[in-house]
């Protein structure tokens, strides 16, 4: 999946989580976490997105994730969500979503 | 045989008196007094100080020494950051800081621990940045967190000696009669400080409403006060008290006081004339109001309630549902007002509230305590100290007092709050042993302490959603997952002692 | 019996609420991915929808998507989704005639097809919010295996109606009676729309009281704190309780006696009477009576 635009998800109200994702000129992907759960879960958060950017076969990203304290089916929900709008794709592959 | 001052011929020995002291004069024994009788023109006996330095110097305050404060103004507080930004500019250090307890306002305290005027604290507890850098190793002492009734029990003992008490009042005489329910920094009760006024070497009083002589009815007597000082003004009225807390529209909160409701109904303490104490939590506040129906439906009234006491309380008992108000702390401009007008809502000071070793204190003849927890553990153990990242951010206040002292203590909380579990194997600090704690109730379902058999027993019927508290454990471990264990450093940076003076646990330093 | 006493609204795009939607005790949940939704946020409500029937456990809670009509641009890919997150009802609003059910019907079997799912899983419930679909009813309540209920939706309707819902509700009366016969002729459930002031319990009381003595199964609700209410009203009490036993105990005495006639108090029993009975002890019983319990006071009562 290519990136062609900023696309952001999710709002700041309590167990949501906001994500803006972007194309990285860096051609990796790089993650920039805040969260309220930092110490408890940020490295499970990191991970946990990282994972989900393979499975949705992204290979370049800029990840801003502004999370207070969402669940892990929240982050997915709204990570996917900015994926396909930073993507301009209006056709989503459900079969690939797990 | 020689003559005393008033001419009378006194034998050197008389029995029945281990040593004769003969009279020397009306005037030279009793220091406070006028020397001069009569004069209209003499200025009228007082104890004011021109200044805050002035009554402090005149207090002999020394480096080493511990000083005390209360914290009925609450987030409003501004009497401790002067006091102490005065003593910081005389040059004295190294002081023993006992509030009773700490709040937001009081952030300016960290300056004072960095430059070495405070190197010690005792508190129940301690909020935002001030907790935040001492958890992260701030200070060189541990912290010592007590109760209430620990605090109190602790002065009464002679254990904790405070060398000067510094006691913002809201109005005040001359001579140092003063009560917390009157003037524009008005507070309620000023059930800490009364302590505080009798066992302190030092009392100081700092006031911004200063009232005719004498201020009667009062809380703090002038037979107790050293100096007083005015100022400008002592707690922001913003910060000191709500206005009427309106009940909760959040649906989570109100099934959980449902719930709890419907337990203190079939618990089996809930008869004509029980007694209970609730808190000013949103819950709180929402169980309140659902009792309301319950007792007028069973047509029961309440002998009393203690607490903190909210307006929530107070309309209860002017509707005629609760009998008499116990108050060591009010909490909103309802509470003040009725504290103010009724003589059957009546102040009680620290002690009487739930000092474990006085001739018996309140927190024993509860019957029903609604009480909170930001953890708690499949034991039963309550945290409401720190958070699950370990790092200190509440206080001990009345949760182990009452939590022992009633019939049923019941623990209201949501079982997950975002993602963090209230529910959890082993709390990060413990606060209120789990044998005091009877029953959790939370939004997933209500859990019953197995050393409560006879609690138990009386639920199962009632259609509630009864699990054993490691099933509610497991429930919140499924949805938000496993979290890392905290970090912590060796070095301890808070101690918790139990009402009794023994130690509880210790908080260690975070490490990040 | 399965009970839809309550079908509790629940916006879709709202993780706070979406994440433990079941712990109100509500017969059904029903996220919203129509009104309650704006339009930008289709696709996020969307996605949070399924990721969340798919990874939380909503217990014995039924669950309930509200999707977007096939006539708007969300609707199938609402579909597509929704099947496979296997919510166990898709519930169609706006619903004007048979052939809405058919279409989405068909959408339904194509994509449970598609991924595999057993096909007839996902069950339909027609929602009716205007004239028209009140007329076609009962073509409604035929057009599909799949359909289990049909809802009222009194805002929509009243608009359609050129007129604003009242405190007596006779402007309502006539749409809820139609989709009450209809769904009795088809053998389906029938649930009454919204009450929309959460402040008026006296209001929301009646307005229960009310449906349910016409026959209504259950309430849509849009506040946790109705769900108890309604369940409440809807839960049998102990005289109704106790005179369906006795009328139970009387036709099992005549059937061994063989006497093929049983009176209590004074009335003859005849069929409806021990139907009516039968389904007062099963919703007792489900509703969560102990009726052991019952029992036990009964014989202390002899």
């Amino acid at each position: 999946m290519k990136l062609i635009r900023t696309g952001k998800a999710g709002t700041l109200e309590s167990s949501d989580v906001m994500i803006t994702v972007k194309n990285n000129p860096a051609n990796k992907i790089e993650i920039n976490l805040q969260s309220i759960v930092e110490k408890q879960f940020g490295r499970h958060i990191r991970s946990f997105v990282e994972a989900v950017l393979e499975e949705m076969e992204v290979t370049s990203a800029i990840v801003d994730i502004d999370d207070r304290s969402a669940l892990d089916c929240v982050i997915r929900a709204r990570l996917e969500t900015a994926l396909y709008r930073a993507a301009g794709i209006t056709v989503f592959r459900w079969e690939a979503i797990r | 045989m020689p003559s005393n001052a008033a001419g009378r011929e006194i034998p050197s020995k008389i029995a029945g008196l281990d040593l004769v002291k003969p009279f020397e004069g009306a005037f030279v024994n009793t220091p406070l007094v006028r020397k001069q009788k009569g004069s209209r023109t003499l200025p009228r006996l007082n104890k004011l100080m021109e200044s805050l330095e002035q009554a402090i110097l005149n207090s002999e305050l020394k480096d080493g020494m511990t000083i005390s404060f209360h914290h009925h103004l609450r987030n409003g507080d501004m009497v401790l950051n002067m006091v102490m930004d005065v003593i910081a500019n005389l040059g004295i250090k190294n002081l023993t800081v006992a509030s009773s307890s700490l709040t937001t306002a009081h952030e300016p305290l960290i300056r004072h621990i960095k430059n070495g005027v405070v190197t010690r604290l005792v508190t129940s507890g301690l909020r935002d940045k001030l907790a935040d850098e001492i958890s992260h190793g701030l200070m060189d002492i541990p912290v010592m967190f007590h109760s209430h009734g620990g605090r109190a029990r602790m002065i009464e003992s002679g254990e904790m000696k405070i060398d000067v008490a510094f006691l913002g009042v809201p109005s005040c005489d001359v001579y140092g009669n003063a009560n917390g329910y009157s003037g524009p920094s008005a507070c309620g009760s000023l059930g800490y400080a009364m302590v505080d006024a009798v066992h302190a070497s030092k009392v100081i009083l700092v006031t911004d409403n200063l009232v005719e002589y004498p201020n009667t009815p009062f809380s703090i007597h002038q037979d107790q006060v050293d100096s007083i000082v005015q100022v400008d003004q002592i707690g922001d009225p913003e910060g000191i008290s709500a206005g009427a807390l309106r009940m909760t529209r959040n649906p989570r909160d109100i099934l959980i006081a449902q719930y709890a409701t419907h337990v203190i109904e079939h618990s089996g303490y809930m008869e004509d004339g029980f007694s209970l104490q609730t808190g000013s939590g949103s819950i709180s506040l929402a169980v309140t109001n659902f009792l309301r129906d319950v007792m007028i439906r069973k047509k029961y009234t309440a002998s009393f309630a203690l607490g903190g006491i909210t307006g929530s309380i107070v309309g209860l008992h002017e509707e005629g549902l609760i009998k008499r108000l116990l108050d060591v702390q009010s909490f909103d401009m309802e509470a003040i007002r009725s504290i103010a007008e009724n003589r059957y809502h009546t102040e009680i000071d620290a002690s009487y509230y739930a000092n474990p070793h006085n001739k018996g204190c309140a927190t024993n003849k509860i019957n029903v305590v609604i009480l909170s927890a930001m953890e708690i553990d499949t034991s039963f153990n309550v945290n409401v100290l720190t958070g699950s990242d370990g790092v200190i951010r509440g206080a001990s206040g009345g949760h182990s007092d009452t939590a022992i002292g009633s019939g049923i203590s019941i623990i209201v909380a949501p079982l997950f709050r975002g993602r963090t579990a209230t529910v959890v194997d082993r709390v990060q600090t413990i606060i209120t042993p789990g044998e005091t704690v009877d029953v959790l109730v939370t939004d997933h379902g209500v859990a019953v302490n197995p050393k409560r058999q006879d609690i138990y027993d009386r639920l199962k019927t009632k259609h509630l959603p009864i699990y054993t508290i490691e099933q509610l454990q497991k429930k919140a471990e499924k949805v938000t997952g496993r979290p890392e264990p905290v970090k912590f450093e060796k070095r301890v940076v808070g101690v918790v002692e139990y009402r009794d003076g023994t130690i509880l646990d210790v908080i260690h330093q975070v490490k990040d | 019996m399965k009970l839809r006493r309550t079908m509790l609204y629940v916006p879709g795009n709202n993780p706070n609420m979406v994440k433990d939607a079941h712990i109100y005790r509500s017969d059904s949940v029903m996220f919203d991915l129509e009104d309650s939704v704006s339009v930008n946020e289709k696709d996020s409500a969307r996605f949070l929808i399924f990721q969340a029937l798919r990874c939380i456990d909503y217990e014995n809670t039924e669950t309930v998507v509200r999707i977007n009509g096939l006539n708007t641009p969300f609707g199938a890919d609402d579909v597509e989704a929704m099947v496979r997150a296997r919510p166990h009802v898709i519930r169609l609003p706006k619903t004007e005639t048979a052939e809405d059910i058919r279409q989405v019907d068909s959408l339904i079997s194509k994509v449970e097809k598609k991924a595999g799912i057993e096909e007839g899983s996902i069950k339909l419930f027609a929602a009716i919010e205007n004239a028209r679909g009140v007329v076609n009813a009962y073509q409604i309540a035929l057009s599909s295996p799949r359909l289990v209920g049909i809802a009222f939706g009194a805002e929509d309707f009243v608009t359609n109606l050129n007129t604003q819902r009242s405190k007596e509700g006779l402007e309502l009366f006539t749409a809820r009676q139609e989709i009450l016969m209809a769904s009795r002729a088809a053998g389906l459930h029938a649930i009454d729309t919204v009450f929309a002031d959460v402040n008026d319990d006296e209001g929301f009381r009646r307005e229960v009281e009310l449906i349910k003595s016409m026959g209504f199964d259950g309430k849509s609700v849009i506040n946790p704190r109705q769900v108890s209410i309604v369940h409440e009203i809807y839960t049998p009490t102990f005289e109704q309780i106790h005179s369906a036993r006795k009328i139970l105990r009387a036709i099992e005495k005549a059937e061994r006696e063989g006497s093929g006639v049983a009176a209590v108090d004074g009335r003859m029993i005849d069929k409806p009477i021990v139907e009516r009975a039968r389904r007062t002890l099963e919703l007792a019983q489900l509703s969560g009576i102990y009726l052991d319990e019952i029992e036990e006071e009964e014989s202390d009562a002899q």
